[in-house]
C-alpha cells in the first residue's frame, strides 16, 4: 500500500496523537515572587489536525509551547514538572543540542509580528535559506535558494525570483507575514505552532493570511498549534479548541461544540464578549474584573471571583475544579464545578428566545 | 497632474504600495512602473558618496596604499642605497625628498617606511577589530557571569596606563624577533601585537553593547525557534546589525595605530633598523637639527596625511552607515 498518497488524506484516519503534553508545569521568578504562568496543562495533538490555543494574555497559552521548545529563558523561568512526548521521545529531557535539531526542523515556529521577527539587515531569501541550510548542511546554496523562490510561491509572494533579494523593509506587513510563514514550511514540519500569526495585521490582510496558513497545513500536513486571542480565528481554522485562564485548561473540545455549548463560565463569557453578525446585538457583555494575579491566584477556582455562574459558592472558593467530561461523548471537557447548570441556563435562555418571537 | 514631481515622496510611493500587495505587481515590474528599490548597503554608498572629504581621503588613501604595495617599483632607489655624491641634500629633481645624511634618497625611505607603519596599523585594527568583536560579541551574547568577567578583563586592560604598558613591553619584546616554540614573529608582528593588546577594549564595549540589545530582538528568538545554534546566531544573525559601528571604529583604530607606532619609533622603541618607519625616520632626521627641514617635515606629513584621510573617511562611514540619517536631497 503506498502510504504517501495515504498520508495526506489524514482526515479519514483515526488522529493519533503525534505530541502528548502532560501536567506540564512552569513558573517564573521575579522580584514580586514566583509567576506560576502554567499549571498542570495537558492535551494530545493529533496529526493533522489544527488545535486553537485560546485565553487573554498572560493566561500561559504561548508559555506553554514555547517552554516546551526550550525557548523560554532559563532562569528565570523553570519548568517545574510535566513531560512532552514527540514521537516518543519527551522534549522537555532530551539534550538542548536534540531539541535544536527539532527547533524550525520538524517543529517550526510563525511568529506573532512579522516586523520584528526578521533581521533586517540580511535579504528575505537569505533568512528563508539560512532556515533552510540550518537543517541540511550539505545542501549548495543555489539549491536552497531555489527552495527559498519556490517557498516564497506558494505562499503567495509575488515575483519571488526578485523578492527573495529584497530586504524586510522593502517587503509590507502582511507579505512580511508570508515570508515568516514560508520559513516556517521550510523543513517540512510536522507541527507549526503559530503564534498569534494575525494579530499585527489589519483586517483584510489576516483574511490573506488565514488563507495562506491554509496552503502551509495543505503543503506540510502538519498539525498546527494555533495559539490566538481572536476567536474568529479559532472559528476560522481550529479543528479542536483549548481554552486557557489562569495558566490552566479550563476548557477542551471540538471547535463546533466549544461555540455551540461552552461549559465553563469564562468561555461563555467570551462568547458574549465577541461582536456576532450573526445576531442583532445592542451591547457586548465583557467578562467584569481583571485577569487573575499568577503570583497569588485566588484560591479555588481562579476564575470565581469573576464567575456569574458561581455567586460566591463556597466550593468555588476553596476546591480547584479538575477537567472532566460534560456533556455527550467523552471529547469535551471543563473545569467547572457546576458546568452542567450552563446547559439548564442555556435551555431557559433558548426557551426564552423562542417565546419573544 | 501632467508632470511628475518627484519632490513629496508620498505621493511617488503611494501607488507602488498598492500595486505591492496585490497580483499584478509582476505587470508592475515588467512595465517599470515599481520604485527603484534600493538595499540599506545601497544607501549606504550613496551617503557615502556625498561626503566628498572623505570621498577624497578615500581616493587619498588608496593611492598611498598602492605606492605602500609596490614600493620596490614605486621607489626610485632601494632604502640602504647611498648616494655619496648628494649627501644630505635638499630636495631637488634627482631626489625629491632631497637625501639623509649618509646619502640614502629620502623619497626611497619614505616609501618603505610608509609600507611598514601602513602594515603595523592594518595589522594593528585587523587584530584588535577581531578580538574585541569576538570578547563584546560572546560577552554581550550570553551575559551574566561570562559578560562579568569578560567586561573586567576589558576594564583591566583598559585602566593600564598606556604610555607605559606600550614602553616596556616594546622594550623588554618588540626590540627583536621572537620565537614562542615553532612559530617566530618577526619585529615589526611583535610591535603589532603590543598595539593590538592595548587597542581592542573600546571596540569590545561597543560591540557588547549591540549584542545586548540585539539578542533580545525578536529575530533572534525567530532563530533560535527554527533550530539555529548559538554560534550561528551570533555570526550569522547579528553581526551583520553591528556591521556599522565595527567599520567606523576599525578605522579609527587604523589612525590611531599609525600615530601611537610613529611615535614609538621616534622613541626608538618601534620598529628597528634596518626595516624604515615614519616614526624612527623623524627621529633619524631629528638628530641633523632644523638645517635638514626635509628629513622630518616628509614623513611627518604623511603621517598627517594618513591619519586626517583615515579619519576623514571614519567620520563618512560612521555618517553614510548610520540608519536613522536620511538623504537630505
Amino acid at each position: 500500500m503506498d502510504c504517501a498518497t495515504h498520508s495526506t488524506q489524514r482526515k479519514d484516519f483515526v488522529p493519533e496523537a503525534i505530541l502528548s503534553i502532560r501536567d506540564l508545569t512552569v513558573e517564573f521568578k521575579t522580584e514580586d515572587g514566583v509567576v506560576h504562568a502554567v499549571t498542570g496543562v495537558g492535551y494530545d495533538l493529533a496529526a493533522g489536525e489544527t488545535l486553537g490555543v485560546v485565553g487573554e494574555s498572560g493566561s500561559g497559552k504561548s508559555v506553554s509551547v514555547m517552554s516546551m521548545l526550550g525557548l523560554i529563558p532559563v532562569p528565570p523561568g523553570r519548568i517545574v514538572a510535566g513531560e512532552a512526548i514527540y514521537k516518543g521521545r519527551d522534549l522537555l529531557k532530551i539534550p538542548p543540542k536534540e531539541l535544536r535539531d527539532i527547533r524550525g526542523g520538524e517543529i517550526a515556529m510563525i511568529f506573532q509580528d512579522p516586523m520584528t521577527s526578521l533581521n533586517p539587515v540580511l535579504t528575505i531569501g537569505d533568512q528563508i535559506a539560512e532556515a533552510i541550510t540550518t537543517h541540511n548542511a550539505g545542501m549548495s546554496d543555489s539549491d536552497a535558494k531555489k527552495r527559498t523562490i519556490h517557498l516564497l510561491d506558494v505562499v503567495g509572494v509575488p515575483v519571488p525570483e526578485r523578492r527573495v533579494d529584497q530586504y524586510p523593509h522593502e517587503f509590507s506587513g502582511g507579505m512580511r507575514q508570508r515570508a515568516m510563514i514560508a520559513m516556517a514550511m521550510a523543513n517540512a514540519p510536522s507541527i507549526l505552532i503559530a503564534d498569534e500569526p494575525t494579530t499585527a495585521l489589519d483586517v483584510t490582510i489576516q483574511a490573506q493570511i488565514i488563507e495562506v496558513m491554509r496552503t502551509a497545513q495543505r503543503e506540510t500536513g502538519a498539525a498546527t498549534i494555533l495559539i490566538t486571542h481572536d476567536l474568529g480565528l479559532i472559528a476560522e481554522l481550529a479543528d479542536r479548541v483549548i481554552v486557557m485562564y489562569g495558566g490552566r485548561v479550563v476548557e477542551l473540545g471540538d471547535v463546533h461544540t466549544i461555540f455551540s455549548s461552552p461549559h465553563h463560565p469564562y468561555t461563555v463569557g467570551l462568547m458574549k464578549s465577541l461582536a456576532r453578525i450573526d445576531l442583532d446585538q445592542q451591547w457586548l457583555e465583557p467578562i467584569p474584573g481583571q485577569p487573575p494575579s499568577l503570583i497569588l491566584p485566588p484560591p479555588g477556582c481562579a476564575f470565581h471571583p469573576r464567575c456569574a455562574l458561581s455567586q460566591g459558592r463556597e466550593r468555588c472558593r476553596t476546591e480547584i475544579p479538575s477537567l472532566r467530561t460534560v456533556g455527550q461523548g467523552d471529547e469535551h471537557l471543563a473545569a467547572c464545578h457546576f458546568a452542567e447548570e450552563l446547559d439548564a441556563q442555556r435551555l431557559v435562555a433558548h426557551a426564552a428566545a423562542a417565546e419573544g418571537r | 497632474m501632467t508632470e511628475q514631481v518627484p519632490a513629496t515622496s508620498g505621493a511617488v510611493t503611494a501607488p507602488a504600495e498598492r500595486l505591492g500587495s496585490s497580483a499584478d505587481l509582476s505587470l508592475s515590474y515588467e512595465s517599470g512602473l515599481e520604485l527603484k528599490a534600493r538595499s540599506q548597503w545601497a544607501y549606504a554608498r550613496m551617503r557615502f558618496l556625498r561626503h566628498r572629504l572623505a570621498v577624497g581621503s578615500l581616493i587619498i588613501l588608496i593611492l598611498i596604499g598602492f605606492v605602500a604595495i609596490f614600493a620596490k617599483q614605486v621607489a626610485p632607489h632601494g632604502f640602504n642605497d647611498q648616494d655619496l655624491v648628494n649627501i644630505a641634500a635638499a630636495p631637488s629633481w634627482d631626489h625629491p625628498f632631497g637625501t639623509d645624511l649618509l646619502g640614502r634618497d629620502y623619497l626611497s625611505r619614505v616609501i618603505y617606511g610608509l609600507r611598514t607603519s601602513l602594515w603595523v596599523a592594518f595589522f594593528v585594527a585587523l587584530l584588535s577589530t577581531a578580538f574585541g568583536t569576538a570578547v563584546g560579541a560572546v560577552a554581550g551574547y550570553y551575559g551574566g557571569t561570562t559578560d562579568n568577567l569578560l567586561m573586567r578583563f576589558t576594564d583591566l586592560i583598559l585602566t593600564l596606563p598606556g604610555l607605559a604598558v606600550l614602553l616596556t613591553a616594546a622594550a623588554f619584546l618588540g626590540q627583536q624577533s621572537q620565537s614562542i616554540g615553532p612559530i617566530s614573529i618577526s619585529q615589526p608582528v611583535m610591535i603589532g601585537l603590543i598595539l593590538a593588546f592595548l587597542f581592542w577594549t573600546g571596540l569590545a564595549r561597543i560591540v557588547r553593547g549591540v549584542y545586548l540589545s540585539l539578542r533580545e530582538k525578536e529575530f533572534v528568538e525567530a532563530a533560535k525557534a527554527s533550530g539555529a545554534g548559538d554560534m550561528r546566531i551570533m555570526v550569522r544573525h547579528i553581526l551583520p546589525n553591528c556591521v556599522g559601528p565595527i567599520v567606523v571604529t576599525m578605522t579609527l583604530i587604523i589612525a590611531t595605530a599609525i600615530l601611537v607606532e610613529a611615535a614609538l619609533s621616534f622613541l626608538g622603541f618601534g620598529i628597528q633598523p634596518p626595516n624604515p618607519a615614519l616614526g624612527s625616520l623623524i627621529a633619524e632626521g631629528n638628530v641633523g637639527g632644523l638645517g635638514y627641514w626635509w628629513l622630518v617635515t616628509y614623513p611627518g606629513l604623511v603621517i598627517v596625511i594618513i591619519a586626517l584621510a583615515v579619519n576623514f573617511i571614519g567620520d563618512g562611514l560612521r555618517d553614510a552607515l548610520d540608519p536613522t540619517q536620511r538623504l537630505r536631497a
